[in-house]
């Protein structure tokens, strides 16, 4: 005779799981985070980039990783892409003769890849055991093998495909640029930028060098202006060079709530595999999500009083001794 | 409940030795070996998983569609104690055994898939977990729920080496263990929907959506109804009992009211985000979009009457459909709709493959010795065969 009743109890115990899936958007939303203040990063300028891949031997060496080959003579260090081992290349762009540098027709153009250490990485909400960390004040993207259990769901959530993993070995890690933050405590920085010969890897706070990335693409192209190279903050070394045809965009301003390397380029940042990407990050809308159904574990806990109260009506005590008796 | 008379479960009996159970345990030696060469070597000796396919056939196959093939017990355990229909009580341990299996061997096969298996337990370590990962939440609730449905499971055994008194104690907490185990499932399967989410436009629009994790809960409750469709008929014509039509026939008939408010989401979720059009584009994500589709519908004109609910054959089939529906929709949006940019590709080893065969043979091999000697059954008028 109750049977209609708890009926109804059950359907209105189950919709609540239901109204709380289909309303993510309610009360907990969380907005993208922002960079701290104190960011640190790089501006990668592409037209500034003569593709001399010092950045990559130096990266390979800063972080002890072993050469990669892509060739049969195996006689240097070619990797085609990024991988658990190789955390920064430049990869090229390539259109019908390739004559001019940074065109898109019959030209070509480099691309830095590396971590973009990002406002509101996808790699530190995906990661289950707080592997993949955010650095409070620099902002820096850390990453720790012994917290890692391997999951490897950093590699499927980062839009950039940074995070990479070593397949090859039993004990693997992931291996991504960490912007060499174990350099900096004997007055290193990143050692990309440290070597590169133009500036077209500069190291510094982000906030530096978003004004900076703001100061070269207001310039009218083909004029004369300086060029910081190492860092931006750091002892001159700039020299006077001529103003790339740059694209109004600096890459990374805004791209998921704003990434900490920045990049300038005057070939479509599609077309040098820089995916386009909203202001807000997934990262939030994931987070979104499982705050409005587990925040506070309120909803379970409801639910799970609403399902306990129904099934003790139901569930008879005894209720397994028709069963084997 | 009481005023419904059923048939008390009991063991089926019989030869655990037969050709299923032979063919079933060398696939679990193959399994065996693969493994020992994929800790002795790493992943990537055995499988073709690689930085764009980071996730392949063990996580997709083996624990996001093995759990969902698991969820059985729990969509008819809601069924029975929360929606109160005491009749398809003798479904219950069946389907309970079932979903025991499969979500231990999901919960064990993570293991070979983690690169860094040994710091498994940070997932539940204060220190190192992060609440805010959707994996974190999924552990955690699938394997409490591992642990609540081995409980819920135990008078069974209990009830075997005549326990009576432990059989009492558990009986009062049932209800609280049955209010569990309907809650963590509507947990982690809606959240491995959620899984996507995090990934961004990496992800197909027609599976990219915030209201994943809805699909996969309604989704899994589906299909959970599907495969006892599915298992009700394979075990009565594999122990030659009777098929259980009259319960069934209405249990269907709820799995198809299911079914619809799926469909309706999901459409509806299609149109409101404006990604409909992706279903029309030339591609392969709208053909394979379409064949989901397809799989979701067909149970409607298989078992949409009455009188077809009464056919063992297209209950059969309309659960085979349900099944293959939810496995489309999870490789769809996980694997074929994931695209990390040119130049990757994945299609599993014959050495994921085995594995995935093997731990299908350990579930076999599980339900069969445990249904021929525990009582899980409902106790057959007639036995056939033994
Ligand atoms: S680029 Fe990828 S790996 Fe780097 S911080 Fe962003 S999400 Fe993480
Ligand atoms: S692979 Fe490691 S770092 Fe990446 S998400 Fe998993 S546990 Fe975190
Ligand atoms: S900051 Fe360091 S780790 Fe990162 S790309 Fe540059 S050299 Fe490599």
């Amino acid at each position: 005779m109750t049977t209609r009743r708890n009926f109804l109890k059950g359907c209105l115990a189950g919709g609540a799981v239901a109204a709380a899936a289909v309303a993510p958007e309610a009360a907990s939303a969380r907005e993208t985070h922002q960079r701290p203040p104190e960011a640190l990063g790089l501006l990668y300028d592409a037209t500034l980039c003569v593709g001399c891949k010092a950045c990559v031997a130096a990266c390979k060496q800063a972080n002890n990783n072993p050469a990669e080959f892509s060739t049969v003579d195996k006689l240097w260090d070619t990797p085609l892409d990024t991988s658990g081992y190789t955390f920064n290349l430049i990869k090229m762009y390539r259109h019908g003769t390739s004559e001019t540098k940074d065109a898109e027709e019959n030209g070509y153009a480099f691309m830095k890849t590396s971590c973009m250490h990002c406002a509101d990485p996808s790699c530190v909400s995906a990661c289950p055991v707080s592997a993949m960390t955010k650095d409070p004040q620099t902002g820096v993207v850390g990453y720790d093998p012994d917290a890692c259990i391997g999951c490897r769901y950093c590699v499927a959530a980062c839009p950039f495909g940074i995070p990479k993993y070593q397949y090859d070995s039993p004990t693997g890690k992931i291996g991504k640029c960490e912007l060499c933050r174990h350099r900096t405590k004997d007055g290193h920085y990143s050692a990309c930028a440290e070597v590169c010969p133009t500036g077209a890897t500069l190291y510094g706070k982000t906030s530096d060098l978003l004004a900076e990335a703001k100061r070269r693409v207001a310039l009218k192209p083909g004029t004369w202006t300086r060029y910081p190279r190492g860092r931006i903050d750091g002892p001159d070394q700039s020299y006077e060079g001529q103003v790339g045809n740059y694209l109004q965009h600096v890459y990374g301003e805004t791209e998921y709530g704003g990434t900490q390397v920045l990049k300038l380029s005057a070939v479509d940042f599609e077309k040098v595999g820089m995916p386009k990407l909203p202001p807000n990050s997934s990262a939030a809308t994931s987070e979104t999500i499982q705050h409005t159904l587990y925040g506070g574990m309120i909803m379970p806990i409801a639910v799970l009083g609403a399902l306990a109260f129904v099934a003790k009506r139901n569930v008879a005590p005894g209720e397994d001794d028709k069963g084997g008796e | 409940m009481a005023g419904h008379q059923h048939a008390a479960p009991a063991p089926v009996g019989g030869q655990l030795l037969n050709t299923t159970t032979l063919i079933c345990g060398v696939l679990v030696a193959m399994m065996a070996a693969i493994l020992l060469t994929r800790f002795l070597f790493g992943l990537g000796a055995v499988t073709h998983l690689n930085d764009g396919y980071p996730w392949g056939l063990w996580v997709v196959g083996d624990v996001i569609i093995g759990s969902a093939f698991a969820c059985g017990g729990f969509s008819v355990a809601m069924l029975v104690y929360i929606f109160n229909k005491g009749e398809y009580h003798p479904l219950v341990r069946p389907a309970l055994l079932a979903s025991l299996f499969g979500y231990t061997l999901a919960g064990a096969g993570v293991i070979f898939d983690l690169g860094r298996w040994w710091n498994f337990w940070h997932i539940f370590w204060p220190g190192y977990s992060n609440p805010n990962s959707v994996m974190f939440e999924v552990a955690v609730c699938i394997s409490a729920y591992i642990v609540v449905m081995w409980l819920e499971f135990s008078p069974a055994f209990l009830e075997k080496f005549g326990m009576k008194e432990q059989k009492k104690k558990l009986n009062r907490v049932l209800f609280f263990l049955v209010a569990l185990g309907t809650l963590l499932p509507m947990m982690h399967q809606s959240s491995l929907g959620t899984l996507l989410v995090v990934m961004g436009s990496q992800v197909n629009p027609l599976w990219q959506t915030p209201a994943v994790p809805l699909l996969y809960l309604l989704s899994a409750i589906v299909i959970g109804y599907g495969v006892v469709l599915f298992e009700s008929c394979v075990a009565s014509s594999a122990y030659r009992r009777q098929i259980e039509t009259n319960l069934l026939q209405p249990m269907a008939k709820v799995m198809l009211g299911v079914l619809a408010a799926y469909l309706v989401v999901r459409v509806g979720d299609l149109v409101v985000r404006g990604a409909l059009g992706n279903a029309f584009q030339a591609d392969l994500e709208a053909f394979v979009f379409w064949i989901e589709m397809a799989l979701f519908v067909l149970p409607f004109v298989l078992i949409g009457s009455a009188e077809a609910r009464r056919n063992p054959a297209r209950l059969f089939l309309a659960g085979l459909s349900i099944m293959l529906g939810g496995v489309f929709l999870r490789i769809n949006g996980f694997l074929i709709g994931y695209d990390t940019g040119p130049g990757w590709n994945y299609f599993p080893s014959v050495a994921e493959m085995l594995v995935t065969a093997g731990m299908f043979a350990l579930e076999v091999l599980g339900y069969i010795v445990i249904t021929r000697r525990f009582p899980v059954l409902p106790r057959a008028e007639a036995p056939a065969a033994h």
